[in-house]
């Protein structure tokens, strides 16, 4: 299996096929619903983002608390259809790619493509596995969202499987 | 007349839902090793990644999926029981908040208008049924919204009957395609009114995966239902293959002469339900 870190380099990005699995590892952020709303807010206003969105790649994930001893607790996947309507200004602004779970809408394809960005699926239900690899996990923005937050992960080896390429090609049936 | 405390419901809820956070019902895992034999490519890599995942959860003490629910109670209280000590309600949501504070379950309850997280999980969806005896039942069903956001209630007509219960069944897991974690366990409720259906599907859902209506004619609902949404191919993750369902149970009840009430409410592939009898 392939085994890549972060940032991908245009070339990574442009060799991954749909369908794929790889072992990613480097710095994610966490962000579900309420971020989103939150970051678009900040967008909005014209207010610093509290982390790089820049080459930046978004998981779907609100974690559990971590156990004693561990970085991070459970964190697998959440759906990322709920962040349809937030992606595409999110690449267009720079976003490296996202990590999630199920299909996207055609104009979230759309905006990989135009941007040459790639969006992996993590393995809905697998909470316990990629929980277990986050080496390093840290609340960087809104932590009255609790596991909403926006985390700032250090993941090892997650088992992804190319979802959309930056080609527009998608794992999924239509 | 046997008295229970419900002190004694409280610490058996704290039991059930820590135990639920933590591994998938035999039936669930068997049903999940059989799909991996049978598919490849992608769907396979996510089904082998979910058995090991359980794995992982066990010797890590963590919770196997992130989404550790809303916590469905299901209370079967024996007509013989009279409880005493702190108020049912109570008690139940003591159960649940302790078992979500010691597991490191998250806790993903939140006001529907300001979405301010009631931070300990509760209240539990508690459900209480009134029976013969004097014995308490006590299911608990930790359950995920990826999964019950792709849930739908149809009003049919008799018209339809049977055929359109199956095309309700079928048409609900094609909409939610790959959103819902498949492969998918799907509780079906026929009958009864706009809620009690409703409650019906949910309630099937605590049956094993496999299991099979004992009405011969709900029996082959459930058959030909599952066999129609595997060929939809959606397959695990939506990946593909050959598993989309791991199972349908459905639930029946005598409706109104007017209507065919359907209810159709998806479990995603991490089937956690525990009972226990006091």
């Amino acid at each position: 299996m392939k085994r890549l870190t972060l940032p991908l380099s245009d070339e990574q990005l442009a060799e991954l096929n749909a369908g794929d699995s790889v072992l990613l590892s480097g710095v994610v952020y966490t962000a579900r619903d309420c971020a989103h709303k939150r970051i678009f807010e900040y967008l909005d206003e014209g207010k610093a983002l509290p982390f790089p969105l820049e080459g930046s790649v978004i998981y779907y994930a609100g974690p559990c608390p971590a156990p004693e001893g561990k970085a991070c607790g459970s964190c697998g996947p959440t759906t990322s259809a709920r962040m349809n309507s937030f992606a595409p200004r999110l690449l267009d602004l720079g976003l490296g790619g996202m990590i999630g779970k199920g299909e996207m809408s055609d104009e979230v394809v759309a905006a990989l493509v135009r941007n040459g960005k790639v969006y992996f699926a993590a393995i809905g239900g697998a909470g316990a596995i990629y929980g277990n690899a986050i080496k390093k996990s840290e609340c960087v923005a809104f932590p009255d969202l609790l596991s909403e937050a926006v985390h700032r992960l250090e993941i090892e080896d997650y088992p992804l499987v190319v979802a959309v390429d930056s080609r527009g090609n998608s794992v999924y049936q239509k | 007349m046997r008295e229970i405390d419900t002190k004694e419901i409280s610490d058996c809820v704290y039991r059930l839902a820590a135990r639920a956070g933590l591994a998938l019902t035999p039936s669930c895992r068997a049903a999940l090793s059989r799909a991996e034999a049978q598919e490849t490519g992608a769907a396979k890599f996510a089904l082998s990644t979910l058995l090991e995942n359980e794995r992982v959860a066990q010797s890590e003490n963590m919770p196997v999926c992130q989404d550790t629910g809303m916590c469905v109670i299901l209370l079967e209280i024996g007509q013989d029981v009279r409880l005493t000590g702190a108020p049912l309600a109570e008690a139940v949501n003591d159960g649940v908040r302790r078992a979500y504070r010691d597991g490191n379950f998250r806790k993903s309850i939140c006001d529907p208008l300001t979405r301010v997280n009631t931070a300990d999980n509760t209240p539990a969806h508690l459900h209480t049924e009134i029976t013969e005896g004097d014995r308490v039942r006590v299911a608990c069903l930790p359950k995920g919204f990826g999964s019950e956001n792709m849930s739908k209630l149809y009003m049919l007509t008799p018209a339809q009957g049977r055929a359109g219960i199956v095309e309700a069944i079928v048409n609900t897991v094609r909409e939610a395609g790959s959103r819902p974690c498949p492969p998918v366990y799907v509780g079906v409720g026929i009958g009864g009114c706009f809620d009690s259906c409703a409650f019906l599907a949910k309630k099937a859902l605590t049956r094993e995966v496999g299991s099979v209506n004992p009405r011969e004619d709900v029996a082959s609902i459930e058959k030909e239902a599952l066999e129609k949404i595997n060929a939809l191919a959606i397959g695990a993750q939506g990946f593909g293959g050959k598993v989309t369902a791991i199972g349908v149970s459905c639930e029946i009840a005598p409706t109104h002469i007017a209507g065919l009430p359907v209810a159709v409410n998806i479990q995603c592939h991490c089937v956690r339900c525990e009972k226990e009898e006091l």
